[in-house]
Formats: structure tokens, sequence, C-alpha cells
């Protein structure tokens, strides 16, 4: 048997040219039985009868600074849609001459969440630049001090609109979820009935009809005289919404800790507070980062029904410019610009929550 | 504070005076105090806002009650599966609604189910090319908002397609043009009466065959055909019936009479409209679901079924699937709820679903309150049904462990 182990590496015999390289892997995933190699066939077939002529649309006969009227003569996509309109897409009706406050205050924002995204940079320094960065931001969409014109936030809209009702949305539902999921599982039964009350009866309702519900029935809630804005009012249904959401994914978190957890902060003499902050929680959320974030992004693209009670958000600039005659035709080129927005924000969200998750880990 | 604590000390002083614990540091007091301070606010906000909202309805003489719903609507619904006209009833109009939300979510449903299963199963396919589209499909149609995706079918419906003098014409008698999709139906015929007559008895037909082959297998160990007899009897019990009833093949083609097809079978651009939307997007969740479910079955478990001997339809039947499902289905209701309640995005496109319709009402009678209540209803009812089928479900397969 030693003879034998010791003979083999003499002669280095090399793998036959099928079955290495290029064509090996071909075959090895491709072509690796009958039945592979026909459902290859078949999207081969696919791909060419959609791919190429998608290409040939989107890119070689394509128009980027046209006109309306020589897109018409064309056979391509129309992108001059977007060149066109674009400040109309991303700002909605905020005045023309100060369009350059929401760019500015977006630019902001986009520099301080990719400040934040590395966990180094997580200091109290961190949690100031958002306090200082957000008054800024707020500055500059009002206006109306600095001798900056004052905007009304019936005029805000577009890109900015999203993103505020986005962002304020999740930073505001997450803790609020915490505190339901934390509710849920208190040991007081008014508390805990009524978390339950709370979480099943949003999660039984199309986020739609809470929205009907800040819109036209919730005017009739406040005394005589008293009105809240309407985006505030969309903001609030969308936080209330995403919160009882994210209680759930927390609850299963809470569930997924072991009682040993529970009893050994209890004996080191942690109340109740010390305890959900320091052994529990940090544990916990950690678990649910993956389910979490999923939700997130899906009160991510939830802001897009908004159009539906009116407010003017990047979906719905984008509708009205679809309404103008001239460029009425070009609907796909304009919807696929916003789903490209959109499709960015989640997969860098989705793509962040994968390394958070990495970072972490530990091994626990 | 001290006057609180002395009945205490009184009953039983003959006790340690370690006992005299503030009501502040009882966990269980002040669990009660808390509680107390917590209904008090909620029943003080319920209270704020009733009264205001009473306050507010009679000033601007809105009336309340379901009064409204034996009133004339007078307002048309593009489609209705029953009779309707604007000289009918807002109840009537709001059945309307809910039966539209419950067609569109049950075709929904079914088409999801079945094209998230193909891609979820897709995903995991050795094959490169097949299982690198599922994920590029998943990917991308997960991250765009459902509502976007359902404006751009139907603007694609309505710019893209042609009118129906150019109509695409795929298959014999189905046309695509931007009026909808029109496809040719059997001519109506007597027979047609009997052969669903005839689908429902081989269904009872085939559950008794079922639990006829199951007791006899018990008894006697001897396996029973059931699938492949229950495929002969689906399909060859109407045939039968079809083939005595004269075999009828006449067939309402659509044909272009002017500006529009006559005959056949109109469905309209909302509705496909919808339908794609809602579909091509849960099916990418449905994907994940199934893959995730049949990822968490061991491959130990496979292997050790075919040791035993098994088929390997007997493997995936008897092994493979009773315990992917338990993965798969809690998720999957989720899902199909999910799609129901999108289903109310209809709105934004026009399609008369129930929100739609409460809406409509809503602006006509000025009724908000009810109008938007009747909404949460329909929908908690939904949900509430599926999560107690949910939980049925769920103790039915939960693992019995020693």
């Amino acid at each position: 048997m030693n003879a034998e182990i010791e003979r083999q590496p003499e002669e280095e015999i090399k793998p036959p040219v099928a079955s290495v390289g290029v064509i090996g892997w071909i075959r090895a995933n491709l072509f690796s039985s009958w039945f592979n190699s026909i459902l290859t066939l078949i999207t081969l077939y696919v791909l060419w009868k959609t791919v190429p002529p998608f290409f040939r649309w989107a890119v070689i006969d394509s128009n980027w600074f046209s006109t309306a009227e020589v897109c018409r003569g064309s056979e391509g996509a129309c992108w001059s849609i977007i060149p066109a309109n674009i400040r109309f897409i991303l700002f909605g009706f905020f005045p023309y001459e100060s369009q350059w406050r929401p760019l500015v205050a977006m630019i902001l924002l986009v520099a301080l969440l990719f400040y934040s995204r590395d966990r180094k940079h997580w200091k109290k320094s961190l949690a100031y630049a958002w306090v200082i960065g957000l008054v800024v931001m707020g500055l500059l969409m009002k206006g109306g001090i600095l001798g900056l014109a004052s905007v009304e936030t019936t005029q805000w809209g577009g890109l900015p609109l999203t993103l505020m009702l986005s962002v304020f949305g999740l930073t505001a539902a997450y803790p609020l979820g915490v505190i339901l999921a934390l509710g849920r599982q208190s040991k007081m039964p008014a508390v805990k009935t009524l978390c339950i009350i709370y979480i099943e009866m949003i999660r039984g309702v199309p986020l739609i009809t809470l929205l009907f519900m800040s819109s036209v029935v919730f005017p009739l809630f406040l005394p005589e005289g008293m009105t809240v804005n309407v985006i505030l009012r969309a903001q609030a249904a969308i936080i209330m919404f995403t919160a009882a959401y994210i209680a759930e994914v927390v609850r299963g978190g809470l569930q997924g800790m072991s009682k040993g957890q529970y009893e050994a902060a209890e004996s080191m003499g942690l109340n109740y507070y010390q305890t959900m902050r320091l052994v529990i929680l940090p544990q916990a959320l950690k678990i649910v980062i993956p389910p979490t974030v999923s939700q997130l992004i899906s009160a991510l693209k939830d802001t897009s029904l908004v159009v539906i009670i009116a407010l003017y958000d990047l979906l719905k600039t984008t509708q009205s410019v679809l309404s103008d005659p001239a460029w009425m035709a070009f609907s796909s080129e304009a919807y696929i610009f916003v789903a490209l927005i959109y499709f960015l924000c989640c997969y860098f969200m989705s793509s962040y929550s994968r390394r958070l998750e990495k970072e972490l880990d530990t091994g626990l | 504070m001290k006057g609180r604590m002395q009945p205490k000390q009184n009953e039983a002083p003959t006790r340690a005076p370690t006992t005299t614990v503030p009501f502040y540091n009882d966990p269980k007091k002040r669990a009660i105090l808390f509680q107390i301070a917590t209904l008090l606010m909620v029943g003080l906000l319920a209270f704020f806002l009733i009264s205001n909202t009473l306050a507010n309805l009679e000033k601007q003489s809105i009336a309340t009650g379901i009064g409204f719903l034996q009133k004339e609507s007078a307002f048309e619904i593009g489609e209705s599966p029953i009779p309707y006209s604007a000289a009918d009833t807002y109840g009537r109009a709001l059945v309307v609604g809910f039966l539209n939300t419950l067609i569109v979510s049950f075709i929904g449903i079914v088409i999801t189910i079945i094209l998230g299963t193909l891609i979820g199963i897709a995903r995991l396919s050795s094959n490169w090319l097949v299982s690198r589209s599922a994920a590029a499909y998943i990917e991308v149609l997960q991250d765009i908002p459902v509502l976007l995706q359902l404006f751009f079918w139907y603007a694609f419906f309505y710019n893209v397609l042609p009118s129906p003098r150019q109509a695409l014409n795929p298959f014999m008698g189905v046309f695509l043009s931007n009026r909808g999709l029109v496809f040719a139906i059997p001519e109506a015929h007597p027979v047609h009466k009997y052969l669903v007559l005839a689908l429902a008895i081989a269904g009872v037909a085939i559950y008794l065959m079922r639990r006829w082959a199951r007791l006899r297998q018990a008894r006697t160990g001897q396996p029973f055909p059931v699938l492949r007899v229950s495929v002969a009897l689906t399909i060859g019990l109407p045939l039968l019936i079809w083939i005595f009833g004269g075999a009828p093949t006449a067939m309402n083609v659509p044909v272009l009479k002017g500006f529009n097809f006559v005959g056949g079978t109109n469905i309209s651009p909302e509705f496909t409209a919808l339908l794609l939307g809602l579909i091509l997007y849960t099916a990418a969740y449905v994907a994940e679901v199934v893959r995730a479910g049949i990822q968490s079955v061991s491959k130990g478990q496979t292997e050790a079924a075919m040791s035993l001997g098994l088929r390997s339809s007997l493997v995936l039947n008897l092994v493979v699937l009773p315990q992917a499902l338990r993965v798969i289905i809690p998720p999957l209701t989720s899902q199909m709820l999910n799609l129901t309640k999108n289903s109310s995005l209809a709105v934004a496109i026009g399609y008369p679903d129930f929100v739609s319709v409460a809406g409509t009402t809503i602006n006509q009678t000025g009724q908000a309150i009810e109008g938007v209540a009747l909404m949460m209803i329909v929908y908690l009812t939904l949900s509430l049904l599926t999560s107690a089928f949910m939980n049925w479900y769920n103790k039915k397969t939960a693992l019995v462990e020693r």
C-alpha cells in the first residue's frame, strides 16, 4: 500500500482538456446532463430573443438629448425625456431658481450616510454631525433665514421628499418598533395587550388604508383650527406602519435569546433597562439584521404609495411629466429611470446589511 | 407615603422590618401603577380624539352611521362579476369591489405560486445560466416598488401596445392590444354544465379513492397508483361527457368590428396590468421562500431515503416535500396575504377593487370614518382568517418530539 502511495506523484497525469478550463467549466455548469443542455439552449434562445432587441432599443437606436418630435420618428428609446424634465422629476414644484438648495441638502444627506457606513466613525461626534446636518438640511429646504426665500412644504417634492419620507420613516420606526416588541414580550398584561392589538391591527391592513386615514380621517380627529401638514401626516402613517413590522422582526430576535441570558443579567443585579440595553438587545438585534433590513427596504419602496394621496414624491413628479402630451408616449423610459434610482438605493442597503452582518459576527 | 404603608405594618407587626419596601421599589406594585398610567394615557387620548371627531362631525354636518349603504350609489363600475348599475346601492357597489379584490387576489395567488416555485427551483439549478438568470430576476424585481411596476405595465398596455386594428396576435384567437387581452372562448353549449358536474364528480371520486388507497396500503401494504388514476379521472370523465354531448367545437372568436373587437372574452388593461405587476413582484419573494425551504432539508434526508430503496419520486413525495413544506408554508401564506393587500394599489391604475370603490364612496358621501373603517375591517378579516389557518397548519405539522 505504501509503495502505491509513493509511486503516484511521479506520473503527473494531466486532467483531460475537456474537464478543466473554459470547456470544462461549460461542461460542468451548462451541459452536465441532457436536461441541463436543453435548459441552457432554451435560456440562450430566450436571452437571444430579448437582450439584443432591448440593447438596440435602449442603446444603439436611442436618443439622449433630442426633442420629443425627433424621438417620435425614431425606433429606439427616448431617454431625452429624462434630461428635458430632470429638474421637475427631481425637485417637483420647488421654486426653480432655488433648486440648488434641495440639491445641496441631498448631497449633504448622501455624504453623511456614506460617512456613517464605516463603523470606525460611529462616535459621539457623528451623532452631533447628524443633528447639525439635519438642521442644515431642514433650513435649506424651508428657507426663511439668512436671505433664503421661504418655501412652503406644499412645494416640496421629487427625490428630496422621497428621501425625507424614507430616512425619517426608517430612523423613527426602528426605535418605535423595538419598544413595541419589548412591550409585546412584557409581563404586564395591559401593556402586552395594547401592543398586540396595535401590531396585529396595523399588520392586517394595507398601508394605503393608513394613508387614507391620515389624509381624510385624521383632520377630523383634531380640535377646530388645528391642522397638521399633509407631509407630516403621511410621514406619521409610514412610521406607524413600518414600526409594527419591525416589532415583529425584533420579537423574533428576542424569542431567540435563551433564558440564561436574562437570568445571568438579573443575577448581576442589573435592572430591566440595563438588562435590555446591555445584554439582550445587542444580541437580539444582531440576529435579526437581515430581516430588519429587508423590512427597511420594503419601507423605502412603500414610500412610493404617497402618490395615491397626491403627494409629489419622485414617482408622482414622473407621472406628471408623462401627462404632458409631448412626452406621454415615453413612459417606459421614465419609469425605468425611476426604477433604477429605487433599485440602487435598495441594492446598497442590502449589500450594506450583508457587510454589517459579517462585521458584527462574533462567532457565537 | 408613610401613612399608606401603615396598615400593612399593623397587620403583621411581628414580621421582620425588612418587609417595609416603599411601593415604588416593589416590582409588582410598580407594574400595576405603570399599567394604570398607560391605560389612563391611552384612554385620555381616545377620549380627546373621539370628542374632537364628534364635535367636528356635528359642525360640518356629516352624517354618521352606515345608513349610506342603502342609498343609491350613482356611479358606474368598469368591471363587475355581478350585475351592477349606477342605480344600485352603495352596499352593492362595495360588494362588487370586494368580489373584484377576491378575483384578482385568487388568480394572482395561483399563478404566483406556480411561477415563484419554478423560479425558486431554477435558482437552485446546477445550470449556471439558469440559476444566474433566476437570481437576477429575484434581485431586480424585489428592489423596485410594486406601485412603480404597476404603473409601468399599465403605461405599457396603453402606450406600447398597438390599437385594436393592429392588435398583436401571438396565438390563434388571442389578440393583445391597448384595449386589453381578447381571446376566443367556446360557444355556449348545454353540455358545458355537465362538464363542470363531471369535474366535481371526479374531484369527489379522487378524494374517496385516496382514502381507500391509504387504508388499503395500511392494511395490506399494497400501493395503489393514486396519481395516475387521478389524472385519468380528471381528464377522462369530462372528455367522455363532452364526446357523448356531441363534441361541440364551435368557438366564439373575437372579430374586429369598427374600432374594437366583438365576441370572445375581454380582459381589461387595468386588470391585466394589476395582475401582471402583482404576480411578477410577488413571485420574486415566493421564489426566495421556496429556495430557503428546499435548502432547509439536509442532504442526509435524501440519502437516507434513497438508502431505504425508495424511488426518486417517493423520496420527493414522502421525505423531502413534507419537510420543506413545513418551512415554506408559513412565509408563503404571508406572501399571499401581501399580494392580497397589495391588490389595494389597484386604486392607482383605476381597477375597481374594494379600496377604489370605498374611496369613491368616501368622496361622494363624505363619510370618511365609516369608509376607512370598512376598508380596515375587510382586510383585517382576511388577514385574521389567514392567521387562523396558519395556526391550525402549524399545529398540524409541528414536529412531534419525544
